[in-house]
C-alpha cells in the first residue's frame, strides 16, 4: 500500500498533447476514480502510473520514489485491464499464480495466496479451468484475484467493467468496493460510467481533453460542479442547461430568461448586472406540480417511465427542460407548472463555463 | 428455407467440395498410377484408370539404382535449415514489425514488399555473380542463403499478421505481473503464437522443398543437386523414364506430408479464445 504523487505529467504523440499538465496526489488506501468522456486521456494517465507509456514530461511517485524509469515490473503494482488480458494458455490457478511465481515464490506461499484470493472472489471450484471455458463475470474474477494474491502498492484498473451487461456491472461494482473495503488498497480506476464513479470513488477526478475539470468528492462534484463539463458529465439524467441574462438591479437579483420569464435568486453572484449566464438545474431539483399551482406554466412533451420514477420532458419558455417526478400520473401534452427552486440552481458564465461565486 | 429446399442445398454444397477435391487430386492420383504400371504397359494402357498389372519396380530403382536418396537428403538439410532459420528470424522482425514503432520502419516494409515484386529469373545471374567469388556456388549453403533471403519477408509479414492477432493487453499484464518484455514475448506471445509458426514452417518448408529455379542455375555437380534438379536427370535426350520418375516424385511427397502432419494441430486455429472479452 502506497500513497501516488503526480506532479505536472504531460503526455504528447509528436505533436499532438494529450496530457496538459496534470497534478494529483492520492493518499495511502484511497479509492480514486478518473472519470471523463473517452479519448480524454484518464487511460493515458492509468498507463503512465502503471509504467505502460512514456512520460513526457512530469514526474510520477509511488510510496515517495519516483518511477518515471522504472520498468512496469518494478513499479509493484497490479492492474485489471479492461479485456481481462488472462493468460490464455494457462489454467485460472496458473493465471493467478503467474505474477508469483516470476517472483520465485515459495510453492506453499503460493498456495496459500491463490486460495485466499480464490475464496474471497467465489473462484474455488475453477481453478483448473482456462479463461475460454469462463463466462465474462467470472473472467472478470480471475483478473481481479490475479491483481489481489500479490498484495501489491496499488491497484489499477482500466475500465474493467466495460465488458459486462448491465446486471453483472452492477454486481461486480458492488463486489469491487467490498473488495477495497477488506482490502484497503490504494486504488485507481479508470471509467468513462459516471455512475460507477459515483458509487466507487472517495474521491473523484473529472477529466476532459487532458484537464482536469474538477477533484472532489462523489457528492461535491454532483452539488458543487466547477465548470460546465462536470455539470454536464456527472448525474444521470443530465443536468439541464438553458441560457439568460443575469439581472442585479430591480426587485432582487434574478435571471431573465427567453419570454419575459424572470427567476428570482437567493443572492448576488459574482458577475456584471447584464451579462450572459448558464444556468443549469438537475432534473430531480424541478417540482412539477398541477396547472393551478403557481410556478411556471408548462407543457409535457414527452414521458419517460423509468419504474422508480417518471423523465418528463417539459417546456415551460423556448427551451425543453427534463423533470425527474416520482408521480406517474403525468401524460403527454399535459399542461403543469414546475417551479425552479433558487436554491438548487447553479450559474455559469456563459462563455468560459466556470462556475459563479 | 424449407426442408427439401435445404437438403437440396446440402447436396449442391457437397457436389461442389468433392467436385474440387477430385479435379485438385486427380494430377496425384495419375502420379502414383504411373509410378505402378510397368513399362511396357505405360503406353499400351495409358488412359486406364488403374493398370492391369501393378509393380513397385521403379521405386525399387530410384531406390537402389539411381542418385535420388542422395538429392533427397540435400533437399532435406536445405528446406530443414531454410525453415528453421526462416522462421526464426520471421518471428523476431514480425514482432517487431507488430508492436514497435520505430524509426525506418515504413521503409523497412516497403523495401520488403519491394524485394517481393520481381520476377527471380532477373535476379539469377546477378546473384551467380555474387555467390561465385565466394565459393557459394555448388553448395548447399549457398542454396540455403538464397531461400533465407527470399522467403524471410513474406514470412515476416506473415508472423507479423499472427502478433497483430494476439492482443497487447496480454504481454503488458505479464510485464505488469514482474516479467520482462523478453520473458512476456516467450512465455505468454510465443506460446500463442505457434500456430503461426508451424504455418510459416510449413509455407517456407514446401517452398524451399519445391524450389527448382535457383537449385538449377546455382548448382552443377550431382553431388549437391535437391530432387526438383533430381528430377530432371529422369530426363535423357532421347526418352523419359516416366516410371522413376513418378516413384521419385511420389518418393519425394513423402517428407513435405510428414512435416504437415506434425505441424497440423498447430494450425487449428482458436488457442487465444478466452483471452480478452467475448
Amino acid at each position: 500500500m502506497a500513497s501516488i504523487d503526480i506532479a505536472e505529467i504531460r503526455k504528447a504523440y509528436g505533436p499532438v498533447h494529450v496530457l496538459h499538465g496534470i497534478d494529483l496526489s492520492i493518499r495511502d488506501g484511497e479509492f480514486v476514480v478518473l472519470v471523463g468522456p473517452s479519448g480524454c486521456g484518464k487511460s493515458t494517465l492509468l498507463r503512465m502510473i502503471a509504467g505502460l507509456e512514456e512520460i513526457s514530461a512530469g514526474e510520477i511517485r509511488i510510496d515517495g520514489r519516483r518511477v518515471n524509469d522504472l520498468e512496469p515490473k518494478d513499479r509493484d503494482i497490479a492492474m485489471v485491464f479492461q479485456s481481462y488480458a488472462l493468460y490464455p494458455h494457462m489454467t485460472v490457478a496458473e493465471n493467478m499464480s503467474y505474477s508469483l511465481r516470476l517472483r520465485r515464490t515459495t510453492r506453499e506461499r503460493i498456495a496459500a495466496a491463490i486460495s485466499g484470493a480464490a475464496a474471497k472472489l467465489g473462484l474455488d471450484t475453477l481453478m483448473e479451468r482456462r479463461p475460454r471455458a469462463l463466462s465474462g463475470g467470472q473472467r472478470q474474477r480471475v483478473a481481479m484475484g490475479r491483481a489481489i494474491v500479490r498484495a501489491p502498492k496499488a491497484f489499477l484498473f482500466d475500465e474493467p467493467l466495460s465488458n459486462l451487461d448491465a446486471r453483472l456491472r452492477e454486481q461486480m461494482r458492488g463486489e469491487i468496493k467490498k473488495l477495497h473495503q477488506s482490502l484497503g488498497a490504494t486504488s485507481i480506476y479508470v471509467t468513462h460510467d459516471q455512475i460507477e464513479a459515483m458509487t466507487l470513488a472517495d474521491r473523484i477526478v473529472a477529466m476532459n481533453s487532458g484537464i482536469v475539470q474538477q477533484v472532489g468528492s462523489p457528492l461535491d462534484l454532483y452539488d458543487r460542479p466547477a465548470n460546465l463539463f462536470v455539470a454536464g458529465f456527472i448525474g444521470s439524467p443530465a443536468m439541464n442547461m438553458f441560457d439568460g441574462t443575469y439581472r442585479a438591479n430591480g426587485a432582487g437579483p434574478a435571471i431573465e430568461v427567453a419570454e419575459g420569464t424572470r427567476i428570482s435568486l437567493q443572492r448576488q453572484y459574482q458577475v456584471a448586472d447584464g451579462a450572459r449566464v448558464t444556468i443549469g438545474i438537475r432534473p430531480e431539483h424541478i417540482p412539477v406540480g398541477a396547472a393551478a399551482e403557481p410556478g411556471i406554466s408548462a407543457k409535457v412533451e414527452l414521458v419517460e417511465p423509468t419504474g422508480f420514477g417518471t423523465i418528463l420532458h417539459v417546456r415551460p419558455f423556448g427551451t425543453t427542460l427534463k423533470a425527474f417526478t416520482i408521480n406517474r400520473d403525468a401524460t403527454a401534452s399535459d399542461a403543469v407548472t414546475i417551479r425552479l427552486p433558487a436554491e438548487r440552481l447553479h450559474l455559469f458564465d456563459a462563455q468560459g463555463g466556470q462556475r459563479l461565486a | 428455407m424449407t426442408r427439401p429446399k435445404r437438403i437440396a442445398g446440402t447436396i449442391a454444397h457437397r457436389t461442389a467440395i468433392l467436385a474440387y477435391i477430385v479435379f485438385a487430386l486427380f494430377p496425384l492420383y495419375w502420379l502414383l498410377k504411373v509410378s505402378v504400371t510397368p513399362n511396357d504397359l505405360l503406353y499400351s494402357e495409358g488412359v486406364l484408370l488403374w493398370p492391369s498389372r501393378a509393380s513397385i519396380e521403379h521405386y525399387l530403382f530410384v531406390l537402389e539404382h539411381s542418385d535420388f536418396p542422395r538429392f533427397f537428403r540435400n533437399s532435406v538439410i536445405v528446406s530443414g535449415s531454410t525453415a528453421f532459420i526462416v522462421t526464426i528470424l520471421a518471428s523476431c522482425a514480425g514482432y517487431a514489425l507488430s508492436r514497435f514503432t520505430f524509426r525506418g520502419k515504413y521503409w523497412i516494409v516497403a523495401l520488403m514488399l519491394l524485394t517481393q515484386m520481381f520476377p527471380l529469373v532477373m535476379l539469377v545471374a546477378p546473384i551467380f555473380k555474387m555467390l561465385s567469388p565466394l565459393g557459394l556456388t555448388n553448395s548447399l549453403t549457398g542454396l540455403v542463403i538464397v531461400y533465407v533471403a527470399f522467403n524471410v519477408p513474406f514470412a515476416t509479414f506473415l508472423m507479423q499478421s499472427f502478433f497483430d492477432g494476439i492482443p497487447k493487453d496480454l504481454e503488458e499484464a505479464a510485464m505488469i505481473d514482474g516479467a520482462t518484455r523478453f520473458r512476456a514475448f516467450s512465455q505468454i506471445i510465443l506460446p500463442l503464437t505457434l500456430p503461426g509458426i508451424a504455418a510459416t514452417l510449413g509455407f517456407v518448408f514446401t517452398a524451399a522443398w519445391s524450389e527448382l529455379l535457383f537449385a538449377l542455375m546455382l548448382i552443377s555437380s550431382s553431388g549437391v543437386s535437391t530432387f526438383p534438379v533430381g528430377l530432371l536427370s529422369f530426363v535423357s535426350k532421347f526418352s523419359v523414364d516416366f516410371g522413376q520418375m513418378m516413384a521419385a516424385g511420389v518418393l519425394a511427397l513423402i517428407p513435405a506430408c510428414l512435416f504437415f502432419l506434425f505441424i497440423q494441430r498447430y494450425l487449428v486455429q482458436g488457442l487465444t479464445a478466452g483471452a480478452v472479452k467475448g
